[in-house]
């Protein structure tokens, strides 16, 4: 051990800073976490209301509640906000808070850059929902926002909206290299990259799209950003380029994003289930191989997102088949998952309920894709409810779910208190009838012919939309027994063991609960 | 246990459902009109059930751990935790299902694309926010806008049968024949899409995707574009009329008629009545979705007309605006797209509505001139 | 891992809190110019923002590294310490080639794709309908609408101040390195020499590449509003110059670091990221030389 190193980071730092100036100025990679989960919430409260103003208007046909030009902000803000401001940073503050504790590092590899990755996000995010104040409106052209729409008819807050991308994108590609260099060089004497919790892994993958993809999404907006105010003319076919290049850069960091989305729940999940089913992950090295696979082939799919607009046929199969290949690796990914709970000795607690959830449902969300990787059929299903179906089984009860599943799993390490089990179960049974009740029926709007982003509608869809609005209303006021459940822990409750699960395995449970300020400044020994 | 009874039987419940109830309650995709909308309608149904059949037995053996499998119960939990066999089983078998999938999905599609030896093309260009159709074997065309009127959207009337989805034009077609569509856009990305013909096909600005279809049934068929394309992409529907092929015939010869017709409205000579109310109506369809029907706008995004500098003041300026559009705005060139009859008639309206009073008018016959000086 | 050292992980810091304070209010800055200027409105408090923005960001990069190269001076810093800032520069510099890379496939999208199409061969030929008289070209010297966007009167040729500028800049990638080596075998002065032509190798390029541009406007109507050609060859070439001075930079900041003595032997992480960087910034303008000018 180094003398004067080791000395100085114990010596001076037993606890916080105090203040504002703590969370401001932090490097703690425990600090970082909590502040990247609090924004999160904040930022899924604030898109969900968004969802509730978009259902509110489609509770009945007709012109209610807001014009079209202002319906098109809410799907827009919704989108972005929720794969930007709510899924993405979770991921990291679980990330953040729980790496380190599971591969026995002191903290994050790079603790100052940890912190700026952080306060970039209200940042780029307080210049995105500026936009909606601005003259002309925030942007109104879709999460997508597919040229020319964006650019020759974009708003003007479309410039704002590129360099708020812009910096969300130099956030998370910083965020990523954090946590690849942490896992990479961080680990604890012992613990083999085949050793690692599954959540490591996966999120290590993560990190590896993150950095691969976002620098083309930040390509792809200073294209945007050139054709709207210095003239060129990539997706202008007046001047030889095409509307259709900005979709294929796009989806090209478009489909691993979407994966980005959801590969560090399997992570988690893979953690919870065998926790509660107290036997080990079955499969553990196919859990990464998958995972790699799936990583892999995500490059090669992104045109299943463009079958509508002419893509040649040799083009399309290949994307039609790359597409469906995916299935395969997910499909070990949740054999995997049944057979670790099979004969185990399975409790429910809330984080295994959610858990349970998730496999279920996100599959149910990962047969719709299937349906949507063949592509003549997607030909009818394009663009419609059918679609919007697809992405919120597996965004809400894929990522969302993943994260309340987490979030429940650890709370008792972040706090040091165990939460309140029976509101945490309600909070999961409103959460699942809601949901369903929300999402479902969109599946049979989508199939009976409704476009998606419309503010009103033809009168055969009518009755669907108003069940479906109305499980969206009960799914969101739901969200805030969350908040409830969260506060309680914090501010008190049954104090929690440093291992409150009994089947949980892993370092993070060797220490106690709730993990003080600085954990491993010496490496635990693995074997 | 009940808990966990129930909600099996809500799941199987709700998967069921869609598959048992299918055309008659609307949760279903329906067969449609047309070989391909068929054949796309098997596919769907194949890989539903197959998916059905794979959650099935996937959930299945997850239920029956949850109920059986409980520590409540007092299970104790077994140790195994790989075995090589099975993994490569679940590997090799959901690969083999996808080629099972994939086989039929390919020839479909391969069908889909061959649009050669048609026997109609049409010509069909997303304006925002309605469809033009020209028939570029005849030499016709014209422009399809929605017909629901505001009242009825913003709920002060009763909603029609055919809400939102009723045209002034619809595009008409011969049953029995290969048509092909030369899809193009004139300002954003739209989609034109009848789900009772099986395709959908964007329609992109300075660029043209083919298609096809055959429509074995006489019948009217409605569908809605299905690209986000701006403000109003929830009002521009498709409406297609599918008839015999002697209707089709005289169909033409009217339209064929009716154009030349047009054609001769331009060596008319008109007077400001005459012009005023016919501007009436052909601003009410082209223009109003932008600029409102009482000249306001809605600013900044589109102008006030009403009291406008340019709709007040020279006429050669406004006259400019309307035939050339202002590019990289939303306000198109409207010399393509309309008659000279009807250019006067809106130039001539827009001065001397909603209080602009200008008094004065432009004829057809100077629009004509003024085009071609261009 | 038996060689595990303690970890240095650093106290409460100042500089990210103003890092992204500078970064917002330049991009804030920037924002505002783009939209005033094009509602032609007045620009001049957008651009006041947008150089407190920059002024931010300076201070910050110095606070910022200052404190880092106090660190590693003080010997705070372990070699794992050096092994994540090698793993953090190496995904760094793999970000910046997806960045690149898609400028690199736009370009190849419009080459072999798009402006094909547009001249009526392929899948999408049909498209040429809608372009009477367009033919596909590369370079692209007729556009489909000649009026919105007039074309270039000739591209720039790859044999003259490219092929220049490339051989400057595979040498300056070999004098980085006899200056690397240098370092490691701690021959102080022969490191300053080799740096310091690195310097002028990189100075001179970016005076051609000026130069270049200045051509490109002046005379050939060769400029970002001449069509995909214009928009291609200036984002790549344009980001790519970028970069060279961002590199450049960073070794003039090298040179001053090891003539102040800095650096030993065996650590200099500092001087080694900035020739990495510059290897990387070296191996885009071969990718830019072959697809941009030669082919
Ligand atoms: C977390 C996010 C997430 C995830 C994980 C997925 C997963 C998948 N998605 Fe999805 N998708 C989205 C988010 C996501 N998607 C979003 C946001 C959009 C819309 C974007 C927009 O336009 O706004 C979209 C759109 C989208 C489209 C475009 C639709 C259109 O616009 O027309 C397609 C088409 O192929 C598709 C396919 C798939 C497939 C095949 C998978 C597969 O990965 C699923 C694999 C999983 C399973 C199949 C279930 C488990 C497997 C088994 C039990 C094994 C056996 C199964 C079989 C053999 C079938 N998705
Ligand atoms: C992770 C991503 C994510 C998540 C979690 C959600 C969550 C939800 N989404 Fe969204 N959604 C997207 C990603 C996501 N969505 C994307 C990418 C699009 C495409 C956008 C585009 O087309 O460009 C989309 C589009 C989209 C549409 C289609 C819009 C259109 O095409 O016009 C709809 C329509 O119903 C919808 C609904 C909902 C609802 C009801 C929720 C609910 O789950 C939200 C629940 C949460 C809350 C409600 C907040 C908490 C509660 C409060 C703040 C209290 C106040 C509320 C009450 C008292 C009721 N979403
Ligand atoms: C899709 C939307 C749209 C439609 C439809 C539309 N316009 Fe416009 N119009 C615009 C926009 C946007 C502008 C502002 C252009 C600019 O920025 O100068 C405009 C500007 C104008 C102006 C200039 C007003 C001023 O004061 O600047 C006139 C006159 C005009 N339109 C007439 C018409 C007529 C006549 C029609 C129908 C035949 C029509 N418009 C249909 C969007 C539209
Ligand atoms: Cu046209 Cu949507
Ligand atoms: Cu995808």
């Amino acid at each position: 051990m180094s003398a004067v190193a080791g000395t100085h980071a114990q010596d001076q730092h037993h606890g916080p800073a105090r203040g504002f100036s703590r969370w401001l100025l932090t490097t703690n990679h425990k600090d970082i976490g909590s502040m990247y989960l609090i924004f999160s919430f904040t930022m899924f409260l604030l898109g969900g209301t968004m969802a509730m103003v978009i259902r509110a208007e489609l509770f009945q046909p007709g012109l209610q509640i807001v014009q079209p030009e202002f319906f098109n902000q809410m799907t827009t803000m919704h989108g972005l906000i929720m794969v930007f401001g709510a899924v993405m940073p979770a991921f990291v503050g679980l990330a953040n808070w729980m790496i380190p504790l599971m591969i026995g590092a002191p903290d994050m590899a790079l603790p100052r850059m940890n912190n700026w990755s952080f306060w970039l996000l209200p940042c780029a995010f307080l210049i995105l929902v500026s936009t909606l104040f601005m003259e002309g409106g925030a942007p109104n052209f879709g999460w997508t926002f597919y040229a020319p729409l964006s650019t020759t008819y974009g708003p003007p807050s479309t410039t704002f909206f590129v360099f708020a991308i812009h910096i969300m994108g130099v956030s998370s590609i910083m965020g990523a290299i954090n946590v690849i260099a942490t896992v990479l060089n961080m680990r604890a004497p012992g613990m083999t990259l085949m050793k690692m919790p599954m959540f490591v892994w996966t999120w290590l993958i993560t990190a590896f799209l993150l950095i691969a993809v976002m620098p083309v999404l930040a390509g792809v907006v200073t294209m945007v950003l050139m054709d709207i105010n210095f003239g060129t003319s990539f997706f202008n076919a007046a001047g030889g380029g095409d509307p259709v290049l900005f979709q294929h850069v796009f989806w090209f960091f478009g489909h691993p994003e979407v994966y980005i989305m959801i590969l560090p729940a399997f992570g988690a999940i893979s953690q919870i289930i065998p926790a509660f089913s107290r036997k080990r992950l079955f499969g553990y090295s196919s859990m990464v191989y998958a995972t790699g696979a799936i990583a892999m082939l995500s490059f090669l799919v992104w045109a299943h997102h463009m079958f509508t607009v002419g893509v040649p046929v040799a083009g399309q199969l290949f994307f039609m088949y790359a597409t469906l290949l995916i299935a395969v690796p997910t499909g070990v990914k949740v054999f995997n998952w049944v057979a670790t709970m099979f004969r185990g000795a399975l409790s429910f607690e809330t984080p295994m309920l959610f858990a349970v959830a998730f496999v279920i449902l996100f599959s149910i969300g990962g047969f719709s894709g299937v349906m949507l990787a063949i592509a003549p059929a997607d030909f009818q299903y394009h663009d419609t409810y059918f679609v919007v179906a697809h992405f919120h089984y597996v965004l809400v009860p894929g990522a969302i779910f993943g994260i309340f599943a987490s979030a429940y799993f650890w709370l008792p390490k972040w706090t040091g208190h165990m939460y309140d089990e029976t509101l945490g179960k309600t909070h999961f049974w409103l959460s699942f009838i809601g949901m369903n009740l929300a999402f479902f029926p969109m599946h049979f709007l989508g199939l009976a012919g409704m476009p998606r982003r419309i503010p009103d509608y033809a009168l055969q869809f009518a009755d669907f939309n108003m069940v479906s609005s109305i499980g969206a209303f009960m799914f969101g006021a739901t969200q805030l027994l969350f908040v409830l459940i969260v506060v309680k822990c914090v501010k008190g409750g049954e104090k929690a063991p440093a291992k409150p699960w009994d089947g949980a395995e892993g370092l993070e449970w060797t220490l106690p609960s709730p993990a003080p300020y600085h954990t491993f400044s010496t490496p635990p020994e693995v074997k | 246990m009940r808990v966990y009874a129930q909600r099996v039987g809500v799941l199987s419940g709700g998967l069921l459902f869609p598959a048992l109830s299918m055309a008659d309650w609307g949760v279903n995709m329906t067969p449609g009109v047309t070989g391909t909308s068929n054949d796309i309608f098997n596919l769907h149904m194949t890989i539903f059930w197959i998916c059905v059949a794979i959650g099935v037995v996937v959930f299945g053996v997850m239920f029956w751990s949850i109920i059986a499998h409980r520590k409540s119960q007092g299970a104790k939990p077994a140790n195994f935790h790989e075995n090589t066999m099975v993994e490569v089983l679940w590997t090799l078998i959901p690969l083999v299902i996808l080629v099972i999938m994939a086989i039929p999905a390919t020839a479909t599609l391969v069908d889909m694309y061959d649009t050669t030896e048609s026997d109609i093309d049409i010509k069909v260009t997303g304006y925002q926010w309605r469809w033009q159709y020209e028939y570029i074997n005849d030499d016709f065309g014209y422009f399809s806008s929605l017909t629901t009127p505001a009242d009825q959207i913003n709920n002060r009337q009763a909603k029609g049968e055919n809400y939102l989805l009723e045209v002034d034009k619809p595009m008409v077609v011969p049953v029995g024949k290969k048509i092909r569509f030369l899809l193009t856009a004139n300002d954003v990305i739209h989609s034109w899409w009848v789900p009772d013909f099986g395709f959908k096909k964007d329609a992109i600005p300075g660029f043209i995707n083919e298609a096809w279809t055959r429509v074995d049934k006489p019948g009217i068929y409605r569908g809605q574009c299905a690209e986000l394309c701006g403000k109003d992409h929830g009002f521009m529907p498709v409406v297609v009329k599918a008839v015999p092929e002697e209707e089709y015939n005289t169909w033409v010869a009217e339209q064929k008629e009716a154009a030349e017709k047009e054609r001769q409205l331009t060596e008319k000579d008109w007077t400001m009545e005459e012009l005023m109310e016919r501007g009436e109506t052909t601003y009410a369809t082209n223009c109003v979705a932008c600029h409102q029907a009482d000249g306001s706008g809605a600013p900044p995004a589109f102008p006030a007309l009403k009291g406008s500098a340019i709709a007040t003041g020279d006429m050669a300026a406004h006259i400019d605006v309307v035939v050339n559009g202002v590019s990289g705005t939303a306000m198109q060139a409207f010399g393509s797209q309309l008659s000279e009859a009807d250019l006067a008639a809106i130039i001539t309206y827009e001065r001397n509505a909603w209080g602009n009073n200008v008094g004065d008018m432009v004829t057809p016959k100077e629009i004509f001139d003024y085009k071609n000086e261009q | 891992m038996a060689d595990y050292q303690s970890y240095y992980v650093p106290e409460q810091s100042k500089w990210p809190i103003i890092a992204t304070v500078g970064l917002g209010v330049t991009l804030y800055g920037a924002a505002s110019i783009m939209v005033n200027s094009t509602q032609g409105a007045s620009t001049s408090s957008a651009w006041f923002v947008f150089w407190a923005g920059i002024l931010i960001m300076i201070y910050m990069l110095f606070g910022w590294f200052g404190s880092v190269i106090k660190e590693s001076r003080s010997g705070l810093y372990s070699p794992q310490m050096d092994r994540s800032f090698r793993w953090g520069m190496s995904w760094f510099i793999f970000s910046e080639v997806m960045f690149f890379g898609a400028f690199f496939g736009a370009l190849f999208y419009a080459r072999v794709f798009a402006v094909p199409w547009l001249g009526g061969e392929g899948d999408r030929g049909s498209s040429n309908m809608l372009w009477e008289g367009f033919q596909a070209t590369w370079p692209l010297i007729n556009n489909p609408d000649p009026e919105a966007f007039p074309a270039p009167e000739s591209v720039i040729g790859a044999w003259g101040l490219p092929l220049v500028n490339t051989i400057l800049l595979v040498t300056s990638s070999f004098t980085v390195t006899i200056a690397h080596h240098a370092l490691k075998a701690d021959k102080r002065t022969k490191a300053k020499i080799w740096l310091g032509a690195t310097i002028l190798l990189a100075l001179v390029f970016l005076f051609f590449q000026a130069e270049e541009y200045m051509h490109a406007y002046q005379e050939l109507n060769l400029t970002l509003e001449s069509g995909i050609y214009g928009s291609t060859f200036f984002m790549l070439t344009g980001f790519h110059g970028f970069h060279v001075m961002l590199g450049t930079l960073m070794l003039i900041i090298m040179l001053i670091r090891i003539q102040k003595g800095h650096f030993t032997a065996d650590n200099h992480f500092g001087f080694e990221a900035t020739s990495w960087y510059w290897h990387f910034v070296d191996v885009v303008w071969l990718g830019l030389f072959i697809f941009v000018y030669v082919i």
